[in-house]
C-alpha cells in the first residue's frame, strides 16, 4: 500500500514540477484516448498540438486565441490571490462585450480616433460591474462568490441572448440573432496585414506587466495576498478587507470585460450569440496551472489556446467532435490537482520503508 | 385563473423541480458528512448523457437510469479520490470535476445530439389522480416523480432517526472526535460522495429520459448548481430541500405561466429568473453571518488528515 506522509513544509520544487507532470499525463491519457478511437496517437498527438502552429498563420490564430484567456487569467490571479472564488470571468467577459457592443453600435456613424477608446472602456466598465455586482453581493450580505458568480454567468449569457435577439439586433440582417457589423473606427487593428493577430494580444500582455508589478511591487498588491494567506492577520494589520474584495473583483471583471469587447470589436467585429467558447472558465485552470504567477499564467495560455486550436484542427482533420477541448481541460486541471498533492506530502511505500529508512525520515523531520 | 390552469401549474412545478431536489437530496448528505463537492453539474450531465445514450441504444428506459446512476457514482469516486484520497482542496476538485464532466459528456454525446427517443410517460395513480387541484401535481407524474418523494422520506428519515445518520452528521460536524471514537470518517465520507453522485446521476437521467426527451450539450443548465445553493437556502435541514426544490421548479416555469397569461416578455429575460431567485436566496440567507455558520456542518469543506 501507498502511503501519503505529510512533508511539514511546502515544496516549492513540487509546486512548479506539478503543472509539468499534469501535462505529461494529459498527453500519454490524451494519446491513450485516440488509440481507442482508433487513431494514430502519435499523428493524433501532432495533429492536435504542432500542426496548428506549424505556420504563421497559426501562430497568429494562436494569438488570437491566447489574448482574451491572458487577460482573464491575469485578472483572476489578482482575486485569486485575495482567496476569493471569482468563477464569474465568463459572465464579466459576455457582459464586457455586451456593453462594449452597445457603445460601438451607438457610435456606429461616429468618425475619430477617441471612438475605439471609448468602446474598450465600455467593455472594460460592463465587465467590472458584472464582477461589481459579486462584490457587492459578498461584501454587503455575505453571499459565497462561488454561487453569486456562476449565477451571475448564466444571467449574462440571457442578456446577451436577448439582446442579439432584440434590442442590439442588426435591422438589415434578415432576422439572422446577430448585431450590425462595427464601424472601422470602432474596430481594433490588426498587427499583421492577412492575418487576424491584433492589437488585443498587446493589451493582454500589458496587463500581464501592470498585475506583476501590482502584486509585487505595489502595497495594494502585499494587502491583497496577506488578505488571501490570513484573513485575520489582515484584519489585525487594519487592512480594510471589504474595500481589497472590491479592488480584486473590480480588477478581474475590468479584464474579462476588456477580453470580451476585444472579441467583438477585433476578431468578430460584431456582436453575436457565441462569442466565448469558455475561454471564461478555461482562464480558471490557465490561472491554476500558472500557479498565479504572471509567467506560470502566460505560458499556460499558449498551452490552453493550443488546446482550443488542436480541439478545431481534430473536428476537421480527424473527424473527431471539438469538444475534445473540454475533455483536455478537465483531464488538465483534475491531473494539477492531484499531482498538487506532492506539494505538501511525500509518497512512501510502507513495504520498502526499514527502522533504518524511518530513522532517516525522523531526522529529516526533526532538521525541518 | 381557473382550477385547471392551477392544476396544470402545480404539475409542471414538480415535474421541473424534480431534478432539483434529487441532486440537493444528494448533495444534502454529501455535505452533512462535511464534504462540499461542488461537481454536481459535472455528474448530472455525465449522468444525462450515459442515461440517453443507454436508453438510446437498448430501448430500455430502465437501463438508462441504471447507467445514470452509474455514471454519476463513477465520477464520485473520481472526485472522492482527489478530495478524499488525496486530501485535494474540494472547492478546486469540484470545479474540475464541472468542467470534466462538461467536456466528457459533450465528447461522448455528440454523435446523438438531436436523436428522438420516447421517454419516460407519466403513470396516473387510480383514484388519487382524482383529487382536486393536488391529485395532478402529486399523482399523475412519472415514476421518477415518485421514486424522488420516496427518497425524500427516506433522507428525512435517515437523519431523523437512524444511527448510520447520526454518524454522518458526526463526521460532518467534527471529524476528529469522530475518528477517535472509532468512527471510519473517510469510508462515511466516501459513501457520502457516492450516495450524491448516485443522485445528481439519476436527475442527469430524468432530464435527458423523462424530463425533455433528449440529449443537447450542456444541458443541465446550471441545475447542479441551483441545488448547491438550495442546500444553503435549506439551512441543510431535509423538509426544507423539498420546499426550495419546488419553489425553484415554479421559478423556472414562470416564463410559460406568463405566456399563459397574456404577458409579452422576453422568453430569454424570463429564462434569467431561476439564477435571479437564487441570488435573491443566497442574500437572504447569508445575511446574518452568524447565523449561516451556525447552521452550515462545522467541517464542511476541511480536509480531513487522521495524523493532522
Amino acid at each position: 500500500m501507498i502511503k501519503l506522509e505529510p512533508r511539514g513544509q511546502h515544496s516549492k520544487l513540487m509546486a512548479w514540477l506539478s503543472p509539468v507532470f499534469a501535462g505529461v499525463l494529459t498527453l500519454i491519457s490524451g494519446a491513450i484516448l485516440f488509440a481507442l478511437l482508433g487513431q494514430d496517437p502519435l499523428e493524433a498527438l501532432h495533429t492536435l498540438l504542432i500542426m496548428p502552429v506549424s505556420d504563421i498563420y497559426g501562430l497568429a490564430e494562436l494569438c488570437v486565441k491566447a489574448a482574451p484567456i491572458l487577460l482573464c487569467a491575469i485578472g483572476l490571479s489578482v482575486v485569486f490571490k485575495a482567496k476569493v472564488w471569482n468563477i464569474g470571468a465568463e459572465g464579466q467577459l459576455l457582459m464586457g462585450g455586451l456593453i462594449g457592443s452597445a457603445c460601438a453600435l451607438a457610435l456606429i456613424d461616429a468618425e475619430g480616433f477617441w471612438v475605439l477608446p471609448a468602446v474598450l472602456l465600455a467593455g472594460m466598465v460592463g465587465g467590472a460591474l458584472w464582477a461589481g455586482l459579486a462584490a457587492w453581493l459578498k461584501t454587503s450580505f455575505n453571499a459565497n462568490e462561488i454561487l453569486t458568480t456562476i449565477m451571475l454567468n448564466y444571467i449574462a449569457l440571457n442578456l446577451l441572448i436577448w439582446a442579439v435577439h432584440g434590442p442590439l439586433k442588426d435591422p438589415d440582417g434578415f432576422n439572422f440573432p446577430e448585431s450590425a457589423m462595427f464601424s472601422d473606427s470602432a474596430l481594433i487593428p490588426t498587427l499583421i496585414d492577412g492575418t487576424r493577430i491584433h492589437f488585443g494580444m498587446l493589451f493582454a500582455l500589458l496587463a500581464v506587466v501592470v498585475v506583476w508589478v501590482l502584486l509585487s511591487r505595489s502595497f495594494l498588491g502585499f494587502q491583497i495576498k496577506v488578505l488571501g494567506l490570513d484573513a485575520s492577520a489582515a484584519r489585525l494589520a487594519g487592512f480594510r478587507e471589504k474595500r481589497l474584495v472590491w479592488i480584486a473583483l473590480l480588477i478581474s471583471g475590468a479584464l474579462a470585460g476588456l477580453a470580451g469587447v476585444g472579441e467583438v470589436a477585433g476578431p468578430l467585429g460584431q456582436l453575436v450569440p457565441s462569442i466565448s467558447p469558455g475561454y471564461g472558465y478555461a482562464a480558471i485552470i490557465v490561472a491554476f496551472l500558472g500557479r498565479l504567477h504572471p509567467v506560470g499564467i502566460l505560458l499556460a495560455t499558449l498551452l490552453m489556446a493550443l488546446i482550443y486550436m488542436g480541439g478545431e484542427m481534430a473536428q476537421i482533420n480527424l473527424g473527431l467532435p471539438v469538444a475534445l477541448t473540454g475533455l483536455f481541460q478537465g483531464m488538465l486541471l483534475f491531473y494539477l490537482l492531484a499531482c498538487d498533492v506532492l506539494i505538501n506530502f511525500r509518497i512512501r511505500i510502507p513495504a520498502l520503508s526499514t527502522p533504518a529508512t524511518d530513522k532517516l525520515a525522523a531526522n529529516q523531520e526533526a532538521a525541518n | 385563473m381557473d382550477i385547471d390552469l392551477i392544476s396544470n401549474i402545480l404539475y409542471a412545478m414538480v415535474r421541473t423541480g424534480t431534478p432539483l431536489l434529487l441532486i440537493a437530496l444528494g448533495e444534502l448528505v454529501c455535505e452533512k458528512s462535511g464534504v462540499l463537492n461542488l461537481g454536481q453539474e459535472g455528474m448530472v450531465l455525465m449522468g444525462a448523457v450515459a442515461g440517453f445514450v443507454a436508453a438510446l441504444l437498448t430501448g430500455s428506459l430502465m437501463l438508462g437510469f441504471l447507467l445514470a446512476i452509474a455514471a454519476g457514482i463513477a465520477m464520485s469516486l473520481l472526485f472522492g479520490f482527489i478530495a478524499l484520497g488525496l486530501n485535494a482542496n474540494q472547492v478546486a476538485t469540484g470545479l474540475a470535476l464541472t468542467i470534466f464532466g462538461t467536456g466528457l459528456s459533450a465528447f461522448i454525446g455528440s454523435d446523438f445530439v438531436g436523436k428522438p427517443i420516447t421517454g419516460l410517460e407519466p403513470f396516473a395513480l387510480p383514484l388519487l389522480s382524482e383529487i382536486p387541484l393536488l391529485g395532478k401535481m402529486l399523482f399523475s407524474q412519472d415514476m421518477i416523480v415518485y421514486l424522488s418523494f420516496f427518497l425524500f422520506a427516506a433522507v428525512y428519515w435517515f437523519f431523523r432517526s437512524s444511527r448510520p445518520g447520526l454518524i454522518v452528521k458526526a463526521v460532518g460536524e467534527n471529524p476528529h472526535a469522530a475518528n477517535a471514537i472509532g468512527l471510519p470518517v473517510i469510508r462515511t465520507r466516501y459513501l457520502a460522495v457516492m450516495f450524491g453522485g448516485a443522485m445528481a446521476g439519476l436527475a442527469g437521467g430524468y432530464l435527458s429520459i423523462a424530463y425533455t426527451p433528449l440529449w443537447a450539450e450542456n444541458m443541465s443548465a446550471g441545475r447542479g448548481w441551483i441545488a448547491l445553493a438550495l442546500v444553503v437556502f435549506a439551512s441543510w435541514k431535509v423538509e426544507r430541500v423539498l420546499l426550495g426544490a419546488w419553489l425553484f421548479g415554479l421559478a423556472s416555469i414562470l416564463h410559460l405561466v406568463f405566456q399563459g397569461l397574456g404577458f409579452s416578455i422576453s422568453s430569454n429575460l424570463l429564462a434569467t429568473l431561476p439564477y435571479v431567485a437564487t441570488i435573491l436566496v443566497l442574500v437572504l440567507l447569508s445575511r446574518n453571518q452568524v447565523r449561516a455558520r451556525l447552521l452550515a456542518p462545522m467541517s464542511l469543506g476541511k480536509p480531513f488528515h487522521a495524523s493532522s
